[in-house]
């Protein structure tokens, strides 16, 4: 590790990070110049295309599969099935999920793959394939499940203190229940993976992929090889959220074996409705709960039971479940606690990561409670929530002290005071009053996220830096690149490492064989963990060169410092080096001009049967204020404004953590407000079918859904020590500063009701679910002492088909 | 002349496609990969580019449409600009240098498509004649952010793409794409191309048209091809012969008559707009509703009613309008009111071997219209449920006429015959509406889908009219009245 630096933390003067630069593909990104692993296959010469035999069924054993008729349709080279694979046949790490499956357990499986010269007759040759499938009782929604107890993986639970007793301490008791929708991730690019056989037997695999050494070992074990058989290459993808953490696996495994059987390359693309349909998604989430006030309106007890839908396999579903009982607390104190967890299996597609990983889904929980308890405790939502804030010195219930928790109440107040809170308060209020039909409603909501993976192992990364004879730099590093700006970063702590200029440092696509054995670029630790290691690579090299400089200067080499590419000893400026002399001169000294880096996260660890130890290294700390308008005809809603206050530490970079915090916001938006999965629930013969495959029919965000006006502010002098150049991650959490948007959806409802109505709104909260939150708020109105009786409500439908 | 396409100022071969290679797959494949496919139906905007039109004035106009959904045969002797044609890293166009440097970008994919739409924006006639004014939907550079509505980005939540729309200065006077708009559009070039998997013909006029379509009734007609590129990425229909029909001369005629507008069946939408200049308000205010501007760029009245659709956004709106349609087939012409075309679920009295040449709307139009389309999202979306009104009040208040067209709530498109019956003749407040509105309730037979519960759509048809009536009774929508 670096010695005579000072701590990781640290900004030498004139630093690269911190700068304001634009994501450095950007460019590329606007000439269409950039290069997705799809664009990749007209330049590759005799390339193959797959297309999955899907089924049509969500649960059913494969009785009989025939691929005779498909090898006579003219342009078929051949049809993938499990006799073809060498080795295991699992696309997964846990042995649950065969990559060719005897029993379907999704609607759209895949049973079979057919390759064809050209796409349109690896079409028709599926097409061809007879499949005969005895069907079998379904299992689609959470509750089925729970009916018919099918759960996977182990359930578990968070609890500190004893929840009866302080339940039988509180003052104010509520229980309810919540149904949270998942989330599809329509990353704008869809999975993809493109393989051929290299020389000497090596494969070569270029995948949209968030762990390329997950993908290389799944692609391995498929066709029987060593890793060190196999390289994937990711040269960045087109959005990632998570949905290209394990999903690629097994379609990078079925490519490569088709590039292995008929020794040429091998493409394969989801197409939209394919990707939506296969691909697993954000976990919905069924929570049922009690909670304890005391007289102050301090919760003094919390009692949950968290039963997501893990779909067919388990996927990440254990981690994404731990991580959502580590954060059911979000903010907030709660003494005695116990919280209970478990997976669901069901006949859907394997659900999986999606930014926050389940942290949003236990969030959620606390909010939705604190929102629906407030009008009934007589206080405002703000003010229970900021009155049970932790304070320093508390610690989570999984025992992890909660440090800078002071940072709570330090944003909150910066943003009450940044977006007028109180004064628009009162206007919210006064149109209300001047409005029966509309209404507004401004809430205001933090978020407290843990950054780490939560298995302590996953915290480690490595890099590869090169500088060559003539000072250029390129750097490998083993996060990958899915618009979140990680190569940014990186160039940007490479060069402040080194000091030298961005424009002399370069950076290579990721690749497995550059830096093996890496994590997934997840739990928003791409930045914290490969930045770290990136810094160490370069620190060795600057370490050598400042020995040759020290020598040049007449210094002790500790006093050698570099400044954009000039070199200089301390205190000496009428004396100084020019980087590329220096690396020059180096050379002819047989001085080592790269090196690896290594960075494993301090201070972690984690007991997973016990929910207990210090599984992150910091928290990273937000408040929103959102502004909604809700129209009392439809339902339908405008967000009005939002304003954000967010903590990064001392940022990498500014314009990029802005992209992530208004992207994060904008996306936990869709999620919470508009973005609706529906299955086919019926007895009939396309049950468990998803409903909403398409674009046309899954709607995420477009610019309607933008506020008009978006504040955004950086949280300042925010350092964080023990983290690269005192920054923090900024993935995920912002995701989650959008519960202000269904908060303030949720008060602008409950100003159609009489006081002190507390509002249950459906999640995701659509029009219509807006709307029959306000027919219900009506209904109360007209139901409380007083009120003239309004038109009788209308039925709310009692399927609600979602989770 | 061989068949050919001028990408990016340069003429390539059109090769052996038939009707069903999309322009998209066709550019990719020529190794322009700079646009993507991100849905292949039409409602992502990653393939966005843009295409060189006539503006109706001896000019041109650049405008965005979706490559996914169109077929390359279309475009034989056209001209089509990619975010490759406009700029190059180290000489960017100022679209391109407004998105990078303002973080428009993240992944990057849905970049070049984003960068299209915007371009044609950009360059669009009279947009930076501006005052100044600004609101949520446009800049102070007068630049219209429905211009970006059939665009998605996942990343980025919008802001900085906003941003970047607004701060665009005026097109330069040297700039080469925005001189090409003051020369006239290429000219609709008659096409026969054929592969393996079927031919496309492009008719030179409407008897040629009409001819083919005798002989091959099973032929598909393709003007915008924004339902029909769905058909062909989607569900992978092929047809043996595509009739491209949006350029025939006979179907993109506009003529205000006194007692009729006549609107071309295949004008596309967005040019419907631009010649209707104001003159039916109910269709100004469904326009911005329907799809996205890359849709109406290619969508026509002919297709939308075409395909008897019972969630088309247009039926609604000319049922409340009191349209007829001209048929035309081989040597016949027959004129055939809406409210009488349609006969079931995507069915309709259309015989084989007709068209649908003109859309005529009767003058005068109702003064008091308005447009509800009840969706999830408020941009480019499917209706669950979709009502147009159109009414006249006499001088007293009372309620003239009213004819109120309904979408997304049975088999066909319909009118709202009872209610229309409950308003007519009696005055409009508060009373008749709510009566009506019950009545509105209950018409039609909803159903329960992915898109909203028929409990929903029950209830918005019931509150539809009493919105109606509160946009309508408050003193500052009372210019809306006149």
């Amino acid at each position: 590790m670096s010695q005579g630096y000072g701590p990781l933390a640290d900004r030498p003067h004139r630093p690269a990070v911190g700068l304001e630069v634009s994501h450095e593909s950007a460019d590329l990104h606007v000439t269409g110049q950039a290069l997705y692993t799809q664009d990749l296959v007209g330049r590759t010469y005799g390339t193959l295309h797959a297309w999955p035999v899907a089924a049509p069924h969500a649960h059913a054993r494969l009785v009989a599969l025939s691929t005779e008729a498909a090898d006579q349709v003219p342009g078929v080279v051949h049809v993938l099935t499990a006799a073809d694979v060498p080795g295991l046949n699992d696309a997964g790490e846990k042995h649950d999920e065969p990559l060719f499956p005897t029993e379907v357990m999704y609607y759209g499986h895949a049973v079979a793959w057919v390759l064809g010269e050209t796409l349109e007759a690896a079409r028709q040759g599926a097409a061809a394939v007879t499949a005969d499938y005895e069907p079998l009782p379904a299992l689609v929604s959470v509750h089925d499940a729970i009916a018919a107890e099918s759960f996977q993986g182990t359930p578990r639970t968070v609890s500190r203190g004893d929840a009866a007793a302080g339940m039988a301490r509180a003052k104010y008791r509520f229980e309810g229940e919540l149904e949270i929708g998942g989330q599809e991730h329509f990353y704008l690019e869809t999975q993809a993976a493109l393989a051929h056989v290299d020389e000497n037997g090596q494969i070569f695999v270029q995948s949209s992929t968030q762990h390329p050494s997950e993908t290389q070992d799944i692609v391995a074990h498929v066709l029987g090889l060593a890793a060190h058989g196999v390289t994937v290459q990711c040269l960045r993808m087109g959005g990632g959220f998570g949905g290209k953490e394990f999903q690629p696996h097994g379609l990078a495994a079925i490519a490569a074996l088709g590039a292995t059987l008929t020794g040429r390359p091998v493409s394969l693309r989801l197409n939209r409705n394919q990707d939506i349909q296969m691909t697993g998604k954000r976990h919905p989430f069924f929570a049922t709960w009690e909670v304890g006030f005391d007289a102050d309106l301090r919760l003094c007890a919390l009692r949950a039971t968290l039963t997501s839908n893990g779909g067919w396999s388990l996927d990440l579903s254990e981690p994404v479940l731990a991580r959502a009982l580590c954060h059911i607390d979000n903010a907030y104190w709660i003494p005695d606690i116990e919280v209970h967890g478990r997976v669901a299996k069901t006949n859907r597609a394997s659900n999986t990561a999606f930014r926050g990983f389940g942290g949003p889904q236990g969030m959620i929980v606390i909010e939705d409670i604190l929102g629906r308890c407030a009008p009934q405790l007589g206080v405002t939502p703000d003010d229970l929530r900021r009155r049970n804030f932790y304070a320093p010195g508390q610690a989570t219930p999984y025992g992890q002290l909660v440090r800078h928790a002071e940072r709570l109440e330090a944003i909150w107040s910066t943003l009450c005071e940044r977006s007028d809170f109180a004064g628009r308060q009162a206007e919210v209020a006064a149109f209300n009053t001047a409005h029966p039909d509309t209404k507004r409603g401004l809430a205001i909501t933090p978020i407290k996220f843990g950054i780490s993976f939560n298995l302590t192992a996953f915290n480690q990364a490595g890099a590869l830096v090169h500088v060559y004879k003539d000072g250029s730099v390129l750097i490998n590093h083993g996060g990958t690149e899915m618009g979140q700006g990680l190569h940014t970063k990186m160039i940007q702590v490479a060069a402040t490492a080194l000091g030298v200029p961005m424009s002399l440092v370069r950076l290579a696509p990721t690749r497995t064989d550059k830096v093996p054995n890496t994590s997934a670029t997840a739990a928003s630790s791409g930045a914290d963990i490969n930045g770290g290691a990136v810094k160490n690579a370069c620190e060795q090299i600057r370490e050598r060169l400042a020995v040759v400089a020290a020598g040049q200067l007449g210094v002790n080499a500790a006093d050698v410092r570099f400044t954009d590419g000039v070199v200089t000893g301390l205190g000496f400026h009428d004396k100084q080096l020019a980087w590329a002399d220096l690396v020059h001169d180096a050379y002819f000294q047989r001085v080592q001009l790269w090196a690896a880096g290594f960075y494993r996260t301090e201070g972690l660890h984690w007991d997973s049967g016990r929910m207990q130890g210090e599984p992150f290294k910091y928290f990273a700390y937000g408040a929103a204020a959102a502004e909604v308008e809700v129209d009392g005809f439809t339902g339908a809603y405008r967000l009005r404004r939002a304003d954000i206050v967010h903590d990064v530490g001392d940022s990498l970079s500014p314009l990029i953590d802005l992209g992530q915090i208004e992207g994060g916001f904008v996306q936990g938006v869709g999620w919470l407000t508009l973005e609706d999965l529906r299955w086919d629930e019926s007895d009939g013969p396309h049950r468990g079918r998803l409903a909403t495959q398409a674009a046309s029919t899954y709607k995420i965000p477009s610019f309607s859904e933008m506020p008009p006006e978006f504040n955004v502010h950086l949280f300042e002098r925010a350092t964080e020590s023990g983290v690269v150049y005192g920054s923090k991650a900024v993935g995920e959490p912002p995701l989650m500063e959008a519960f202000s948007a269904r908060e303030a959806i949720r008060q602008a409802v409950g100003a159609f009701g009489p006081a002190g109505h507390s509002v249950d709104l459906a999640c995701p909260s659509t029009p219509e679910a807006v709307y029959w939150a306000v027919e219900a708020a009506r209904a109360a109105s007209a139901a409380a002492p007083g009120a003239q009786p309004e038109n009788q409500p209308a039925t709310p439908p009692t399927a609600y088909a979602g989770v | 002349m061989n068949a050919a396409v001028v990408v990016n100022g340069r003429s390539r071969p059109l090769g052996p496609v038939g009707g069903h290679v999309t322009l998209l797959e066709w550019l990719r494949a020529a190794g322009l990969t700079g646009t993507k496919e991100g849905c292949a139906e039409g409602e992502c905007g990653a393939c966005s580019v843009m295409v060189a039109r006539d503006d109706g004035q001896g000019g041109t106009r650049w405008v965005a449409i979706n490559s996914c959904l169109v077929p390359a045969a279309a475009f034989d002797q056209q001209e089509v600009v990619t975010a490759e044609g406009l700029g190059q890293p180290g000489d960017l166009h100022p679209v391109q240098r407004e998105m990078a440097r303002r973080g428009g970008s993240q992944c990057g994919y849905c970049t070049p498509g984003f960068i299209c739409s915007m371009a044609a924006e950009y360059y669009r006639p009279g947009r930076a004649v501006s005052n100044g004014h600004s609101d949520p939907e446009h800049g102070p550079n007068g630049f219209d952010l429905h211009a970006l509505s059939g665009n998605l980005c996942r990343c980025t939540g919008y802001r900085p793409i906003r941003d970047a729309a607004y701060a665009l200065g005026p097109p330069g006077q040297a700039d080469p794409l925005s001189a090409r708009q003051t020369a006239p559009a290429p000219a609709a070039a008659p096409t026969s191309v054929a592969s393996d998997q079927g031919r496309y013909v492009r008719p030179q006029n409407l008897a040629e048209a009409l001819g083919l379509l005798a002989a091959e009734p099973d032929a598909q007609l393709v003007a915008g091809s924004t339902d029909w590129g769905v058909e062909l990425n989607i569900r992978h229909r092929r047809a043996a012969l595509s009739i491209g029909i949006d350029r025939l001369p006979e179907l993109r005629e506009f003529a205000v008559e006194p007692n009729h507008i006549d609107i071309g069946a295949a004008l596309t939408l967005s040019e419907a707009e631009t010649r209707l200049a104001g003159r039916v308000p109910l269709l100004d205010a469904l326009f911005p509703q329907f799809a996205s501007r890359l849709i109406r760029n290619g969508a026509t009245f002919g297709g939308n009613l075409g395909t008897a659709s019972p969630i088309g956004d247009t039926p609604p709106a000319l049922l409340a309008l009191n349209a007829s349609l001209v048929l035309a087939s081989e040597g016949a012409e027959r004129v055939v009111p809406l409210a009488e075309y349609f006969t079931g679920y995507r069915q309709s009295v259309r015989q084989p071997g007709e068209l649908i040449k003109t859309i005529r709307i009767p003058r005068p139009v109702a003064p008091l219209t308005g447009f509800h389309k009840i969706a999830k999202r408020r941009f480019d979306d499917i209706s669950s449920v979709a009502i147009a009104y159109a009414l006249r009040l006499d001088e007293d208040g009372t309620v003239a006429e009213a004819r109120i067209g309904l979408g997304g709530i049975a088999a066909t498109p319909l009118r709202a015959l009872e209610t229309e019956q409950v308003l007519t003749g009696r005055p409009w407040n508060r009373d008749t509406v709510t009566e009506a509105a019950d009545v509105l309730g209950r018409a039609g037979t909803p159903l329960s889908d992915h898109r909203a519960s028929s409990q929903y759509r029950t209830a918005m048809l019931r509150t539809s009219l009493l919105k109606f009536y509160a946009e309508h009774a408050e003193p500052e929508h009372e210019e809306v009245l006149v």
